[in-house]
């Protein structure tokens, strides 16, 4: 499980975080949602340590990341995989050095066996003879299949994503947050995503936190969000005229 | 004054992540192979074309100025090697590289930066700082003193050809170059060399490695590396050659 405990974090005069506590379930869909500027990204960057927290933990599994010397985060860190907006793949290197990297980094395994990784990994996202190609030469969406397939690649305690669907088409969107969907389910991972599509909300949310003014306003599972009567909460989650009606049906 | 206190506190907290043991040996000589052909082969043409030509126009100059018939014709070669091997291959052509090297790395590294792409690597455990900047310092600490020793030879052909169009033979132009060669002073070259190899990396990758914003920060850093590089280099040059020379 990961915990944050009453984390603060200012930008100058800006405080972007609040005292903020929350606890991700263990092996399921995480969705931290809130608007554009509502430190979604931030609260991300601050439990993977690449920004510091003025005050406040971070654990995971009881383990106190904010209090860890740098070696530590390192090794913590290979527990994680993260899925950034853009995707993060390294130019310079083709889809499968790019998925290569890590493993042959960290696993102490042939290359045969961290090749039969990748390729094992590029089957999970649907990606299959894409090894040689460059990222300047993938789509939108295979990008974010790429940067999940990388992340993964050295089977992940935890999956963090920031905004994976930013970008993208309706159906492509659905592809992804069902794929991150899949993988959290079959390798028991704890997922979070950070995301403002409501329709990921509604598609894939185990448990949904809601950031408004830099706090946790609302946590809930997507039935306790279809039926809530907090004000901030529906102005954000049913904004469009779409989901409006959808909740008057409901 | 503040800001510039706190970047060179930054640069030398960078300095001690990169040099940091690699995480894995393998993959670290790779990327000093990859860094050698971008930074130091990928110069050689520059280098080259910049010699061959300021050699001959050298040696036009100074037989231009030393157009007196009591001096020897031989002069102008000496003339020539001496300019070549003591400021113009060394500190000129770092120089030069400063410009092409140092704007090419802040750019790589400070579109890696607003790319998330450093983030990858922290998150993935790599100390992103030693992965991408040591090997670009090891390449060019090792490879540009081989640039300075050909640019050193082209020049002095470039020299050779010069002198044809002024009317000094070769047997003078040869007798001035060999003339009372001090072997020092190519150690005191290749110093300064192996000195402006680290700072151009160095201060470059630092511009790269703290770029804040986007695109139009990625140019900035990019310029930033250019200047300060070259600033830093010959505020050096100076220090050395009081060392060694004076």
């Amino acid at each position: 499980m990961i915990t944050v405990e009453s984390i603060n974090k200012h930008f100058g005069e800006n405080h972007v975080l609040k005292d903020m506590s929350f606890a991700f379930e263990p092996g399921k869909t995480n969705l931290i949602i809130g608007e554009s500027g509502s430190g979604k990204t931030t609260l991300l960057k601050v439990m993977i340590g690449l920004y510091e927290s003025d005050s406040g933990v971070v654990k995971y599994d009881d383990r106190n990341f904010t209090e860890m010397h740098f070696k530590a985060r390192k090794n913590l860190r290979k527990e994680v995989g993260m899925l950034f907006q853009g995707g993060a793949l390294f130019d310079y290197m083709s889809v499968q050095e790019n998925i290569i990297f890590p493993l042959n980094m960290f696993a102490e395994k042939s290359e045969e066996e961290n090749l039969e990784r990748v390729n094992f990994c590029l089957n999970r996202v649907n990606l299959e003879n894409t090894n040689s190609l460059l990222p300047s030469e993938l789509s939108g969406g295979m990008k974010k299949r790429v940067a999940i397939a990388r992340a993964i690649a050295l089977n992940p305690k935890y999956l963090l994503c920031d905004e994976p669907n930013s970008g993208l088409d309706p159906k492509t969107s659905i592809l992804i947050d069902n794929l991150i969907q899949e993988i959290t389910q079959e390798y028991n991972i704890t997922t979070i995503i950070n995301s403002h599509d409501m329709n990921s909300v509604m598609e894939i949310g185990d448990k949904i936190a809601f950031i408004h003014q830099g706090k946790i306003w609302w946590s809930g599972s997507k039935d306790d969000l279809i039926s809530c009567e907090n004000k901030e909460l529906n102005d954000f989650v049913f904004a469009s005229k779409l989901f409006k009606r959808l909740r008057k049906k409901f | 004054m503040f800001t510039a206190l706190k970047n060179i506190g930054q640069y030398f907290m960078m300095l001690r992540r990169v040099f940091s043991i690699p995480e894995k040996r393998t993959i670290f000589y790779k990327q000093i192979i990859l860094e050698i052909e971008k930074i130091g082969i990928n110069s050689l043409g520059i280098v080259l074309i910049i010699s061959l030509f300021v050699g001959a126009v050298v040696t036009i100059q100074t037989a231009f100025n030393l157009s007196s018939p009591f001096l020897p014709k031989y002069l102008i070669g000496l003339a020539t090697r001496d300019s070549l091997i003591l400021e113009f291959s060394p500190t000129m052509i770092c120089l030069i590289l400063a410009g092409k090297v140092g704007s090419n790395i802040a750019s790589e590294i400070g579109s890696m930066r607003v790319t998330e792409q450093i983030d990858a690597l922290e998150i993935m455990g790599v100390n992103s700082a030693n992965f991408l900047i040591l090997p670009k310092i090891i390449a060019a600490m090792f490879f540009f003193p081989f640039l300075v020793i050909i640019s050193m030879g082209i020049g002095m052909f470039g020299g050779w050809l010069g002198s044809i169009s002024v009317d000094v033979t070769t047997a003078d132009f040869l007798y001035g170059l060999k003339y009372e060669f001090n072997p020092f002073y190519i150690t005191y070259a290749l110093t300064k060399t192996v000195v402006f190899a680290f700072i151009i990396t160095s201060v470059s990758s630092f511009y790269g490695y703290f770029t804040k914003g986007g695109a139009l920060e990625v140019g900035v850093s990019s310029t930033k590396a250019v200047v300060y590089s070259s600033v830093v280099l010959l505020i050096f040059n100076f220090i050395l050659t009081q060392l060694l020379l004076a």
